[in-house]
Formats: C-alpha cells, sequence, structure tokens
C-alpha cells in the first residue's frame, strides 16, 4: 500500500482545522492515515498514481475543495534542436517502448530532490510493477550530450560505471555484485541482449530497469535541467508515468520541453498533456448512483475532479491512468457529490432468502452433538509437514502450497491432523475433553477442474474415550439423522486393530470408527486414550 | 468474671452451629484432624481429593486454615521412559563405539540405529564429555573400561525420577539442566502442596466423633417415612460449587451463523463452492489484470504442480478480451492476457469467486437475484495478531437493472446495524473489479477511533459482460467477517480466532445480539 506525506502547512493554505482535513481527504478517496505536528499522511489507492507527489495531491485537493476546480494547463514547449531519443529495433525484443522528456529552469533544494526520488520509487513500486511493466531515470541534463539512443546490446558489450560502485564494471558483474543490480537482476537475465540509454558521445547513461551511470545519473541541488526517460513494455502507461512527473516538476517552477522521438520511421513527440474525451451519459450516471442529476450538476461536479465537462463528454486529465470505462468516471461524479450526501436506501425488491442445505445439515449436525455436550472446534485448513511425516502421508498425495511465508504449508486430507495437534495442545486442559469438528479435507483428483477433491467432513473424537462411547455417539447421530448406517471391520493404520469400523451408508464408505492407537497417541505426545470417528458428509448431503 | 470462651453454655451452642452445618464428608474427617493429612487420608478412608475438599469445607466454617506451598517435581517425559528402559542415545552409540574403537560417522549412524537427530546430540554429548575424539568424519573412543561402566549423570537422573527438584543432589541438578534441552525426556510440573493447622474453634470439635441427627440428601424413603419435626442439616449455600461445562458450537462458527441469518432474513439465497479455485474465476473473471501485485507467491497460496481446467471457450475468450482491449466500450488493461497463467490453481482470495461463478450461471429470468456467503478465505501472510493466513469473508451480490450506489449503502448499513455496528461511515475506496468502490468504517467505542468494516462497489461492466451477457448493474461486497466479529467478542489478538484452548473455547460467552 503506498502513502504520502503532505506537507500540513500547504493543506492549511487551504483548509484551517485538521478534522476538516482529514474528512474532506477521505471523501475524495485519499483516506487519512496519521496526522503528525507537521504532516498528514495518505494511503494512496493504486488507481491513483497522480496522486504519488505532493504536487499531485494538492492539485486534485484544490480542485475537490472548488478552489481551482477544472483541469489545470500546463505548456509543453516544443522540442530544441537534437531533443530527440533514437529507438533502435533491437530493443523491440527486450524492453520495447520509452516516453521521454525535458524540464528546464528547475530550482533544486534537498527538500524537492529527495521529494522526486520518493515519487520515483512509489511510481516504481505501484504503477510500474516493481519496475517490470515501466522504470524512470532522471538525469542532470549538463552532463549529456544530445541526441540519445535506446539501444539493446550484449551483455558482454556493456560497460560502465555504475552508481553507488567504486569502478566500471561489466553488465554482468552489475546483475551478480551490485546491490541495486542483483535486486533486479531477473527482470533483465531472462533476455539475451540488455537494454541501455546512450549519449551523442556514446557514453552509457543507464542499464534500465537497474541502474544509472554514475557518471550522469545523480541530479544534485546544482541540477537546473534534466532529461527524463520511462522505458517498459506499455507505451501507454509509460506516457501517462511521464506525464504525472512532468506536470509534478512544473508545479515546481519547471519549463516542460518535448522530445522527438523516433520509433524507426515512427515518430512521436512526449510528453503529450492533450486530454482524451470519453462520453458521459447522463443518465447512466443517475441510474448508477440512483441520483437525479441534471447536466448543469455534471458542469460543477467534474471539474471538481479535474476534468472538463461540455455537452456529454468530460475531457481526461491526461496524467490519469484510470479511466478505462465511463463507469470510472462516475465514480468521480460520486466522489464530488459527496458519498456521505448520498441517502442510503433499501429497494422494495422480493426475494426470497434460503440458507444452502449443505448449511442447514450442518448446522442440524452441530446442534444435536451439542446437545450431547460436545465442544466444536475450528482448525486451519493447512497443516504442516511434520504433520504429515507424522500422518505419513505419502508423497504423491501431499497438496503442497508454493511458498508459504508460515509453518502451515500442505493442504489437510483430513480432520484427524487438526485434531490431534488439538488434543497435544490441549493435554493440561480439563478432562474429558469431547470434541467435533466441521470442515473440508483435501484429495488430489485428476477430474476436478483444479486436480484437487474437496469434501466436507465430521470428525468427533473423545479424550478419555473408548469403542463404546464412540459408538454411542454415531448410533444417537444416526438416528437423529434418520440415515441407517452399516459398520465392517476394517484396518487403519492409526486405530487399533479389531477396534476399527468402516462406516457404509448406501453400501459407500463414508468414514471410519476406531479407538487410536497407542503409538500414534505417541507420536502426537498424547498421553490419554483417544476414540474417534470420522465421515465425509458429501454422501449425507445427497439424502436431504 | 468470666472470660469469653469460659462460658460453657454459649460455647456448646456456638459448637452446635457448626455441627448443624457440617457435611458427612466433614463428619468423616473431624475425628481425625490432629493427625496429618496422608493419615486423615488412611484412617478416613477417603481419597485425597474428598480429604482436600472437606478441609476447604472446614476453613469456610473457621475450623481449619489451610496453607499452600509449591514445590517443583521432575517426572520422566514420553522419551525419557523410553530411555530409562533402552538406554539414552549417547550411551547406545557409546556401546556400538565400544565394540568398535573408530567409525565413520555414517557407519555409526547405522550401526547405533539412532535418528538423524538422536545422533546429533549423541556426538554432542560424548564430546562435551570428552568420551570421544572427532577427527577427518571419523570418531574414536577416548574412555576406557572403567568409565565406561559408570552410570552419567544423566543416567542417574533418570533412575532417580519421579523426585522433587529441591531433593536431588546438586550434580543431578546439572543433569537436569542438559536434559531439559532435549525433546520431552523430563517433564517438570508445579505442584502446589496443601498443609493445615486447626483454629481455636478447630481445636475444641478436632478428634470429637460426632453424631448428628440431620438429615442429608431428600431420599425415598425419606420422602414416605417424612414426619413433622425431623430437621435437614443446613447447607452452606455461599460456598462455590465446581464448574460444569457444555456443549456448544465455535464461537466463529457461532458469529458466522448469526451473520447467515441476517442475510436470509434480508431475502439473499446462499452460495456455496470449492475453496480451491484456478486464477480464472479467482483473478481473470474479476478483471484483476495479470500483472496484478496480489497474483504473486507472495501475497496468494498457489498450489504446486497441479495446472487448472478453464471453462468453457466462449466465457474463457471474452474475458480475455475485456483484459486486452475492453468489452462494452471499455479500453481494457491493453496487455497480451495469458492463459496458462488463468491455469494456475490456488486456495481462493476471498468469496467473491462464489459471485463470479454465480452470475455465469444466472438466468436472465431469474432476476432480480440476491446472494450471500460467508466463507474461508487465504492470504500468504505470516502470522502474528493481526494477521492470519485464514480469514472469513462475508459476500453479497444484488442482480438487479435497478439497483443503485444509495441501494448498495442502504444494504450495508443495515447488514452491520445487525451485527452490532450503529455508527457507519461510508466513503470512496478502490477495487479493480468494481465502480463505484467504497469502504465502510464503523466507530469503535473502546479504541475511540473508526475502523474498516466494509467493502463493496458496483460490478464493473468488464466483470458483468463476460459472467452475465449484460452490463446490468450488480452490488457487491465482500468484507472480511472477522474483524466485524472480534468487535463483538472483545477479542484483539487474531490468533485466538483458531487456537482451539479449550479452556477458552469452554469459557466464550454466547452471541447474543
Amino acid at each position: 500500500m503506498a502513502t504520502i506525506k503532505i506537507p500540513k502547512a500547504e493543506l492549511k493554505k487551504l483548509i484551517k482545522s485538521d478534522e476538516e482535513i482529514a474528512a474532506k481527504m477521505n471523501m475524495m478517496g485519499a483516506p487519512v492515515e496519521s496526522v503528525s505536528e507537521q504532516e498528514v499522511e495518505l494511503e494512496i489507492m493504486p488507481n491513483r498514481p497522480d496522486l504519488l507527489s505532493v504536487q499531485g495531491v494538492l492539485r486534485a485537493f484544490r480542485a475537490y475543495l472548488g478552489k481551482e476546480s477544472g483541469m489545470k494547463k500546463y505548456k509543453i514547449h516544443a522540442p530544441e534542436k537534437d531533443y530527440k531519443v533514437k529507438i533502435d529495433p533491437s530493443v523491440s525484443a527486450v524492453r520495447p517502448y520509452t516516453a521521454c522528456a525535458i524540464v528546464r529552469k528547475l530550482k533544486f533544494d534537498d527538500a524537492k530532490i529527495k521529494e522526486i526520488i520518493d515519487m520515483q520509487e512509489k511510481l516504481h513500486a505501484t504503477v510500474g510493477r516493481n519496475r517490470k511493466k515501466a522504470a524512470i531515470g532522471i538525469y542532470p541534463l549538463e552532463k549529456i550530450s544530445l541526441p540519445i539512443t535506446y539501444e539493446a546490446r550484449k551483455p558482454s558489450e556493456i560497460k560502465f560505471h555504475p552508481l553507488e560502485a567504486e569502478k566500471e564494471m561489466s553488465a554482468n558483474e552489475i546483475l551478480q555484485r551490485h546491490p541495486t543490480g542483483r535486486e533486479y537482476a531477473s527482470l533483465l537475465e531472462i533476455y539475451s541482449t540488455y537494454p541501455i540509454f546512450k549519449d551523442a558521445k556514446e557514453n552509457i547513461l543507464s542499464m534500465p530497469p537497474v541502474i544509472n551511470s554514475h557518471e550522469t545519473g545523480k541530479i544534485t541541488e546544482q541540477t537546473t535541467d534534466v532529461f527524463i526517460e520511462c522505458s517498459g513494455s506499455n507505451l501507454e502507461v509509460l506516457k501517462r508515468i511521464l506525464n504525472i512527473i512532468v506536470t509534478t516538476l512544473a508545479d515546481m517552477g519547471g519549463v516542460v520541453y518535448a522530445m522527438e522521438l523516433e520509433y524507426g520511421k515512427t515518430k512521436l513527440t512526449t510528453p503529450d498533456l492533450k486530454p482524451e474525451k470519453m462520453r458521459v451519459s447522463l443518465d447512466n450516471a443517475n441510474k448508477l448512483l440512483g441520483l437525479s442529476l441534471k447536466e448543469k450538476d455534471l458542469e460543477k461536479l467534474l471539474p471538481k475532479m479535474g476534468y472538463e465537462y461540455k455537452a456529454g463528454k468530460a475531457s481526461i486529465p491526461a496524467w490519469r491512468c484510470d479511466i478505462l470505462h465511463e463507469v470510472d468516471i462516475i465514480e468521480d461524479i460520486a466522489i464530488a457529490y459527496g458519498y456521505d450526501n448520498l441517502v442510503p436506501e433499501i429497494p422494495k425488491v422480493a426475494t426470497i432468502g434460503e440458507e444452502s442445505r449443505e448449511s442447514r445439515i450442518t448446522s442440524k449436525i452441530a446442534e444435536i452433538l451439542t446437545g450431547l455436550g460436545l465442544i466444536e472446534t475450528s482448525s486451519y485448513h493447512l497443516i504442516k509437514p511434520e504433520e504429515a511425516e507424522k500422518a505419513q502421508i505419502k508423497e504423491e498425495d501431499k497438496i503442497e502450497i508454493e511458498n508459504s511465508k508460515t509453518e502451515y504449508k500442505l493442504l489437510r486430507p483430513s480432520l484427524l491432523i487438526p485434531a490431534l495437534r488439538i488434543f497435544a495442545e490441549n493435554k493440561d486442559n480439563e478432562y474429558p475433553q469431547k470434541l467435533f469438528e466441521l470442515g473440508t479435507a483435501f484429495t488430489k483428483d485428476t477430474d476436478k477442474e483444479t486436480g484437487i477433491a474437496e469434501s466436507e467432513h465430521l470428525i468427533i473424537a473423545s479424550s478419555p474415550g473408548n469403542f463404546t462411547e464412540i459408538k454411542q455417539v454415531l448410533d444417537y447421530l444416526a438416528k437423529m439423522l434418520n440415515i441407517p448406517y452399516e459398520l465392517k471391520e476394517a484396518k487403519k493404520p492409526e486405530l487399533i486393530e479389531g477396534r476399527t469400523g468402516a462406516i457404509f451408508i448406501n453400501n459407500r464408505q463414508i468414514g471410519y470408527i476406531g479407538e487410536l492407537h497407542p503409538e500414534t497417541l505417541r507420536t502426537w505426545n498424547i498421553k490419554a486414550p483417544i476414540s474417534v470417528l470420522e465421515i465425509s458428509l458429501e454422501e449425507i448431503f445427497r439424502l436431504f | 468474671m468470666k472470660q469469653k470462651g469460659e462460658n460453657p453454655e454459649k460455647e456448646s451452642k456456638e459448637t452446635e452451629a457448626i455441627v448443624e452445618k457440617l457435611s458427612p464428608l466433614e463428619i468423616k474427617i473431624i475425628p481425625f484432624l490432629k493427625e496429618s493429612i496422608d493419615k486423615i487420608e488412611k484412617k478416613s478412608g477417603l481419597d485425597s481429593v474428598s480429604v482436600l475438599r472437606a478441609l476447604k469445607f472446614l476453613e469456610a466454617k473457621g475450623i481449619v486454615k489451610l496453607r499452600t506451598t509449591a514445590k517443583t517435581l521432575v517426572d520422566l517425559g514420553t522419551n525419557g521412559v523410553y530411555y530409562k528402559k533402552n538406554n539414552l542415545p549417547e550411551r547406545q552409540l557409546l556401546m556400538v563405539l565400544e565394540k568398535n574403537h573408530h567409525l565413520d560417522l555414517e557407519e555409526a549412524k547405522k550401526l547405533s540405529k539412532l535418528s538423524e537427530n538422536e545422533f546429533k546430540v549423541s556426538l554432542g554429548v560424548l564430546r562435551s564429555k570428552a568420551l570421544i575424539n572427532m577427527t577427518g568424519g571419523k570418531i574414536s573412543l577416548n574412555a576406557g573400561k572403567e568409565e565406561l561402566s559408570k552410570k552419567s549423570f544423566e543416567e542417574q537422573l533418570l533412575d532417580a525420577l519421579p523426585a522433587e527438584r529441591e531433593t536431588l543432589p546438586p550434580e543431578l541438578h546439572y543433569a537436569l539442566d542438559n536434559l531439559k534441552k532435549r525433546k520431552d525426556i523430563v517433564e517438570i510440573k508445579e505442584k502446589s502442596v496443601v498443609e493445615f493447622e486447626l483454629t481455636s474453634e478447630g481445636r475444641k470439635i478436632a478428634g470429637k466423633e460426632i453424631k448428628s441427627e440431620l438429615l442429608e440428601e431428600v431420599t425415598p424413603e425419606i420422602i414416605r417415612d417424612w414426619q413433622r419435626g425431623k430437621k435437614f442439616r443446613k447447607y452452606d449455600i455461599l460456598a462455590p460449587v465446581p464448574a460444569i461445562h457444555g456443549g456448544k458450537r465455535h464461537f466463529v462458527n457461532e458469529a458466522i451463523t448469526k451473520g447467515k441469518r441476517i442475510w436470509t432474513d434480508l431475502g439473499f439465497k446462499e452460495m456455496t463452492g470449492s475453496k480451491t479455485t484456478t486464477s480464472f474465476w479467482n483473478f481473470d473473471a474479476l478483471f484483476t489484470a495479470q500483472d496484478h501485485p496480489v497474483r504473486e507467491i507472495h501475497d496468494t497460496f498457489f498450489i504446486k504442480g497441479v495446472k487448472g481446467a478453464l471453462p468453457d471457450k466462449e466465457l474463457v475468450s471474452s474475458v480475455k478480451k475485456a483484459h486486452e482491449s475492453g468489452v462494452g466500450n471499455s479500453r481494457g488493461w491493453q496487455y497480451k492476457w495469458n492463459e496458462e497463467t488463468a491455469r494456475r490453481v490456488l486456495i481462493r482470495t476471498h468469496t467473491t469467486i462464489l459471485s463470479a461463478q454465480t452470475l455465469a450461471k444466472l438466468k436472465k429470468e431469474d432476476m432480480p437475484a440476491k446472494f450471500f456467503a460467508v466463507g474461508k478465505c487465504f492470504r500468504n501472510e505470516t502470522v502474528d495478531w493481526k494477521h492470519l493466513f485464514e480469514f472469513n469473508q462475508t459476500e453479497g451480490i444484488v442482480i438487479d437493472p435497478n439497483a443503485n450506489l444509495r441501494h448498495l449503502i442502504g444494504y450495508l448499513k443495515e447488514f452491520a446495524r445487525k451485527m452490532g455496528f450503529e455508527k457507519i461511515k461510508i466513503q470512496p475506496s478502490y477495487f479493480p473489479y468494481t465502480e463505484p468502490s467504497l469502504e465502510g468504517l464503523a466507530w469503535n467505542e473502546e479504541k475511540k477511533q473508526w475502523v474498516e468494516v466494509l467493502a463493496a462497489g458496483i460490478f464493473r461492466p468488464e466483470v458483468t459482460i463476460p459472467l452475465l451477457g449484460t452490463a446490468t448493474p450488480v452490488l457487491a461486497w465482500g468484507p472480511g467477517f472477522d474483524r466485524l466479529m472480534m468487535a463483538a467478542y472483545g477479542i484483539s489478538d487474531m490468533r485466538e480466532l483458531y487456537s482451539n484452548d479449550l479452556k477458552a473455547l469452554r469459557n466464550k460467552k454466547a452471541w447474543i445480539k
């Protein structure tokens, strides 16, 4: 989750009280995380990367409050001589696109530099998908000779002095030894060539999305002019990210220049802040929101969200990344209207409420068993590998999770394993312990859509308990449910031979009943005898 | 002047008042009260629990004073019992080395028949006692016959158990420290020992045989032969009685039952479905782009080594189109959609898949319709007080051509009110599959802050067009249920939800709201 800290002084210029600031931010869709003496920290939703800079938030907030509503205008100067980037076809297999700009006449100080790096990192982490989808480079223009080339080379042909390193390194050395190189190595290693930006003097500026050159790569307080590039796989996304950056820098006082991009014969100029237009139907908006707005309401509401609106069409700010459909604009109408102004209503639509058959039956079973004084437990659907060992589950029967962060790594094949864990953990609690649990068990089954069969199980276990006691419970339950069952002698490794039964209904085995073997109990570090029954309920569900 | 206590008349009256209240159990031990507890047990023929209960009753009547002191008992653990019989692993290894003075590590392990862990521990123990040397992957014995024949302190300790810790000689304390570190060899239990002394009241009646004419329990004979004037022994009705426990449902399920009832009361039908599913249903059908961070293994539990099947081709190609270039005037996410990614199998991260599957099955003539589910969902999380890898979600959808955002807020507020949250604040939020989206915060009076409890929106046309065939508005919500429930139960540590501590389960209060 991305957050951003906004200096309170800036917000106080717009609204006096802290409470009011928080209330308005929450209603604008940038909920307040925390408020300190100096700053207000906001949570930024993933659909609004344009709010990942202080300038972006202030721009949106001013409009939302009606202080500067409508679309903010920025001037983009035409490219000057050599404001060009040539995109070599060699990058198409690796990282095919870039969008670039030049911003001049900036006045940086420590705070502003930090702000820019902050925005860059947050864009990387969110819409940039950790630099995979988009990576941003910002370079001091005075160290670069224009025009610039974006090309891909064999790793062996790339050598430069990366940031935060002592000396020149080869591409492979960077990916293996440089800390930033190692972090992002997986994004390049899969390719046979790596992309680079180079200037007119053949100096390598960077190897995106990994690292910039030490020689040209860092902006300082002396920097006034910068070259910006975004590289990645989706040109539309790159253009919008570039728009977010240049408008932020323009708000910091910079003058924005376009660059000419040469994709072979196709020429393209970025950044382009020309707004896209989308139809918005007043009717659709009113239907979806349950309001009766008029045309002139839209003319008032949409500018509060930074749009321009005229005669059924909304102009979308070029830095918004999230407008895919009319509904996205309709949500902004609702936000401008104020979610707190929406009057809740429960419509008079006649529908019949109903519990599922499974719920009805399991509730009834639970009611019968609690009537016998049994306590219901509820355990995780996952079990630990060592528990699977204790239960001697075969390797090919295990259903394993990829990369579980917890010690629980397998789907449970039965409810017996969690039940034994519960008895082991409760060995110092008061006896008798008469338990039951209802829940899902998982087994491999290639016939299923997922390759896994799920079955609702019931386990009943009693400690100290013997065969007679557990069979009494089974008899009672079967009688209450009016389901005749059959018992046949059986063997099961966890249970004592000669005291084990297989439970059948309609000639199908649904489970087992018996006394746990002392060896099983010892393996689980349990000291009191346990009798147990476990059945699948699927067959029973079918009977009702 | 007569002192208090020298008035035989008053004295006998007081004693009589006490005697009237004595239970048969107390009367049984009074003749032996001048003896120790052990002797009382023997002479009265009562077991230790009954004697202790009788003494506690007498204490309540001011006849004795009890004193409890804690003692530490050391006993054999499960492995300890086994090793006492079959020798400690280090002894087993020594016995092998006695026969072969030099051995390879692997060979020694094989011959000793020890487990990996036992073998490792034995090596450590024997090296620290300098009984063996290890060089270049070989073990050699470093002790003579005499030394080998001596029992180690650890072995002496196993022989001495069970025992009170204070009574063990100092050298065995050291051995105890060693064995405590190993698994289940020794068990340490705190035990309280009770002693008593007589009060001045007590001294008056201790040793007396008390004959009481008072009646005890009501029996069929007493009912049959009842005569006026007979008296019952008085009970100390203020005395505590032993606790009993009832059978009950797990409190999480009790809350879920409550949640389900709210939805059925509001006219919703329950949806069911499996917990394992393909990425297609969990993500793609819900317009979650394939490069969305939630689809990575550090957020979601994917299943190793299985590939799922996709539903019918028409639905798949429609979902693909929604992602790549959009359906119904949408631009889509503008990327190349990959079928293999959609086949990955996972345990559901939200119950919203049930909504997606329900929409895909819904017939036009069944509209308007309302569905709900309350069920387990899973996320790849480390476990701590505010995170669990399993949680319940309550899901709801309303499919109605006339549904709108105000209805959504109406349903949610009513649900929250029935769950016990009167004060709810609605504000904008974001989910990939709903637009508009909202979250609801409830006022937590205890913490004096707003807590996020609701998450909802109206399904995007990119979701409804492929699943439903039309862009009919579908109100949808999927707030976590556990947080709502925890607030109602006053639980602050999520781990308590599924710890299955029987003591806690037995004592959990019923939910009445």
